[in-house]
């Protein structure tokens, strides 16, 4: 027998259907359970950052409407969600919950549509995650005497709160959740670049007919975040995005008895040790950096491999890197979609630079990438160094540094040598290792033999410069509860 | 070269099944979906391994072997018949002429104990009437034990039996328990001479999985990226549907690449799967689902 002609499979375009997500012309403020036109009468263009086309326009929210949007929040609250018994509470969260799941499929089309991330991933992880933050939840509200005995606990006020771009609908679910099962009231404010899916939402608290002005939704960039931070009648900020923007709010609000959360970047080491699996670890490194395009906090973009291993590692990652589909995020085979703006391409495309610059081995896949849109290949920094730019600052892109170690206590000190601190990842077959390392790594979230993996039941959050208060689990619940002890 | 197979590479369970998770997510359609089919078919090892085997069975299933379809245009042959030792040379007579190959289960299947001896003849017999390859399987009780030596040296003389015959080696992971045993026993064949190695009997539940096979798919990549050399791969048993057979590609593929993708490196050792394929290229052609008494059993 002899070999014939390779055999090349392209994969056949798999695209998924988008007739039946239904997005308006044009999207208005959702204050007090109504649309409102913006008093500055000003909207912005939201677009698909895969075609580069707009999708929709969206309200500039200004000061005087945060205004209206918190005192319609403070008003329910005072005379509506405070005194509403806890199981009611429960039971509109659960309903959230059910009438996301009945429009996954909607909201994973626009999710998509409108960040630019892989259908896979909206479908299979951001809706189903979002929908079981609220089940979660539900579940909580009326068990609070019990999360916390013998200590009373009471709901805030009014919640400010700020979303970044990178999984809008999911990081809404991650904010209103909790702030409504615990008694809250919220303003949310989702990034400039991804608001659909979370106007998407606003219609279905309408659908769920909460009472008005429990979740007011509104849009606009970071003068209408600043207003919303600096208001008197805030009681409560939950903040994710950027560290700088989180130093700015933390600032703004000294002095004040505001409570604060922030979830901001990140920089984690995914460390592989010679005893690892190896096979399983380069999946785990592939699924670290490139999940949504790298625009995850607690991304796996810095690679540790210890030397033994380091020259399989870099070869099978670079074989499974070819694999890896990229292009229209609407297709069921993509793998990495589309770079969510064109700010941040042009940061990301920098980072490449000075990487260059710095006299690291620049490593990409040899697919090509669409010419419309905004699309990076995924790359490696091999031979990278502590010292090195790309090795220090977040990047938040498909970018991954690579470098190598030795010993066991030698990583420890390199993973912890940046100012971030949020996750980290180890692989190793053995248990006392993993134990070991979860102990001294200074993150807020270690994962060992997988990445990136989420749980309602979970706490997630930071030490250092990303950010401080968990969101998730039981934990998640305190940031927004007062006790009378206090 | 020296083997100690107590240092094959370790496996996690969870990394291996989330892979697989991410491979059953593809969606293969249109062309790309007639290609695989097609391709699927002509990777089967037809397969009959039935106490109640006769001589008018395995006829019948050869004639099937050679001509699939009366009016699905453009087929390939599957790739081989599988049977019994004593089949062989009915098998072979009946396929004369045609590019399908004649495979022989050999080495006390489905158990494996026996004594060597009678393992070497009961090869060299099938070789000699007549086999292109042989299926044979390794003596799991002594694998368990970690007697790693005598399961090698068996691979090795049976290889030695051989002759020109290809050798599949059975692993019959549905006894081995756990992955890690699956590698290291990918690993010890593979070494011991191992043209081909093989999921399952068919005979002990559970059969062909894809986490087992993408497990030993692993453990041929790095025997090639450490030395060139290829291997083929065989997962038998429990693969019925086209659906499954895509799935199995798709992973075939993003695991070691186009150069296995023919049916000199990859089977499907099947029994009720031609058929199910038979239906889908059917609907391809002609828009609609056949009876299924359209299509020959056997």
């Amino acid at each position: 027998m002899t070999n014939e002609k390779e055999f090349n499979w392209d994969y056949a375009p798999a695209p998924e259907a988008k007739d039946h997500a239904k997005i308006k012309k044009q999207y208005d403020l959702f204050i007090n359970g109504k649309w409102v036109k913006p008093t500055g009468k000003k909207y912005f263009d939201t677009i698909n950052p895969a075609t580069e086309e707009k999708l929709s326009e969206v309200a500039l929210a200004n000061e005087k409407d945060v205004d209206l949007a918190v005192s319609a929040a403070k008003n329910t609250y005072d005379k509506v969600w405070k005194k509403m018994p806890a199981k009611e509470r429960a039971k509109y969260i659960f309903r959230i919950a059910r009438m996301m799941q009945e429009r996954s499929r909607e909201l994973a089309v626009i999710e998509s549509l409108d960040g630019g991330k892989p259908i896979r991933e909206s479908k299979d992880f951001d809706i189903p995650t979002a929908a079981n933050h609220f089940f979660y939840y539900a579940g909580w509200a009326d068990k609070l005497d019990y999360a916390f005995p013998n200590r009373k606990p009471n709901s805030l006020g009014v919640a400010a709160q700020i979303i970044p771009w990178n999984f809008p609908l999911l990081m809404a679910a991650w904010k209103i959740a909790p702030a409504l099962a615990t008694g809250n009231t919220v303003v949310l404010k989702p990034a400039e670049s991804t608001p659909l899916t979370a106007l998407k939402l606003a219609e279905i608290v309408q659908d769920c007919d909460l009472p008005p002005g429990v979740v007011n939704i509104i849009t606009g960039f970071g003068n209408t975040g600043a207003a919303m931070v600096n208001h008197p009648n805030v009681n409560k900020i939950a903040f994710t995005g950027s560290t700088d923007v989180g130093k700015i709010i933390q600032k703004a609000i000294a002095g004040t008895t505001k409570k604060i959360t922030l979830e901001l970047g990140g920089k984690a080491a995914n460390i592989v040790f010679n005893d690892a699996p190896i096979n399983q670890a380069v999946e785990g490194i592939v699924n670290g950096i490139f999940f949504n395009q790298g625009h995850v906090c607690c991304a796996g973009s810095r690679l540790f491999v210890q030397e033994g291993v380091a020259n399989e590692v870099i070869q099978k990652l670079k074989a499974r890197m070819e694999t890896l589909i990229v292009g229209d995020p609407l297709d069921k085979n993509t793998d990495i979609g589309a770079i969510n703006s064109k700010e941040q391409l042009q940061k990301i495309n920098e980072y490449l630079k000075i990487g260059v610059e710095e006299g690291l081995e620049l490593h990409q896949n040899s697919c090509s990438i669409p010419t419309k849109g905004f699309f990076c290949k995924p790359t490696l920094f091999i031979g990278a160094s502590q010292s090195n730019r790309v090795v220090q600052e977040e990047i938040f892109g498909p970018v991954l540094t690579i470098q190598t170690f030795r010993t066991i206590e030698e990583v420890i000190e390199k993973a912890n040598n940046i100012p971030y601190g949020l996750s980290a990842g180890v692989w190793t077959d053995k248990g006392s290792k993993i134990f070991n390392l979860t102990s001294k790594l200074r993150a807020g979230v270690i994962w060992a033999n997988t990445y990136n993996k989420f749980d309602p039941a979970s706490p997630f959050g930071g030490y250092k410069e990303s950010g401080f208060g968990r969101e998730g689990g039981l934990h998640g619940l305190l940031p927004y509860l007062k006790f009378q002890d206090h | 070269m020296n083997y100690n197979f107590r240092n094959s590479p370790v496996i996690d369970q969870v990394g291996i099944e989330e892979r697989v998770a991410r491979f059953n997510t593809r969606s293969i359609k249109k062309q790309s979906k007639l290609q695989g089919l097609h391709l699927a078919l002509n990777m089967i090892d037809l397969t009959t391994l039935e106490g109640k085997d006769t001589e008018g069975k395995v006829k019948q299933m050869c004639t099937k072997a050679m001509h699939l379809s009366n009016d699905i245009k453009d087929l390939p042959s599957v790739a081989a018949v599988c049977v019994y030792p004593n089949y062989v040379k009915i098998a072979k007579q009946t396929l004369k002429g045609s590019k399908v190959k004649v495979a022989s289960v050999a080495t006390a299947f489905p158990s494996g104990n026996s004594t060597l001896e009678i393992k070497i003849t009961d090869t060299k017999f099938a070789v000699e009437n007549g086999a292109d390859e042989i299926d044979m399987v390794i003596s799991r009780g002594e694998f368990l034990k970690g007697n790693y030596n005598f399961v090698f040296d068996e691979i090795a003389a049976i290889k030695q039996a051989c002759g020109k015959a290809r050798l599949k080696v059975i692993l019959e992971t549905g006894e081995l328990s756990t992955l890690d045993n699956v590698r290291r026993a990918s690993d010890l064949a593979i070494s011991a001479g191992a043209d081909f190695i093989k999921t399952s009997t068919g005979k002990i539940q559970p059969a062909a999985t894809m986490p087992v096979t993408l497990v030993m798919l692993e453990a041929i990549k790095d025997h090639y990226l450490k030395t060139n050399i290829m291997i083929g791969m065989k997962p038998a048993g429990g693969i019925s549907t086209a659906k499954s057979a895509l799935q199995y590609l798709v992973m075939l593929y993003e695991t070691l690449g186009p150069k296995w993708m023919s049916n000199e490196w990859f089977r499907f050792g099947a029994s009720s799967l031609a058929n199910d394929i038979l239906l889908q290229l059917g609907k391809e052609q002609k828009g609609v689902y056949y009876s299924k008494d359209y299509i020959s059993i056997d």
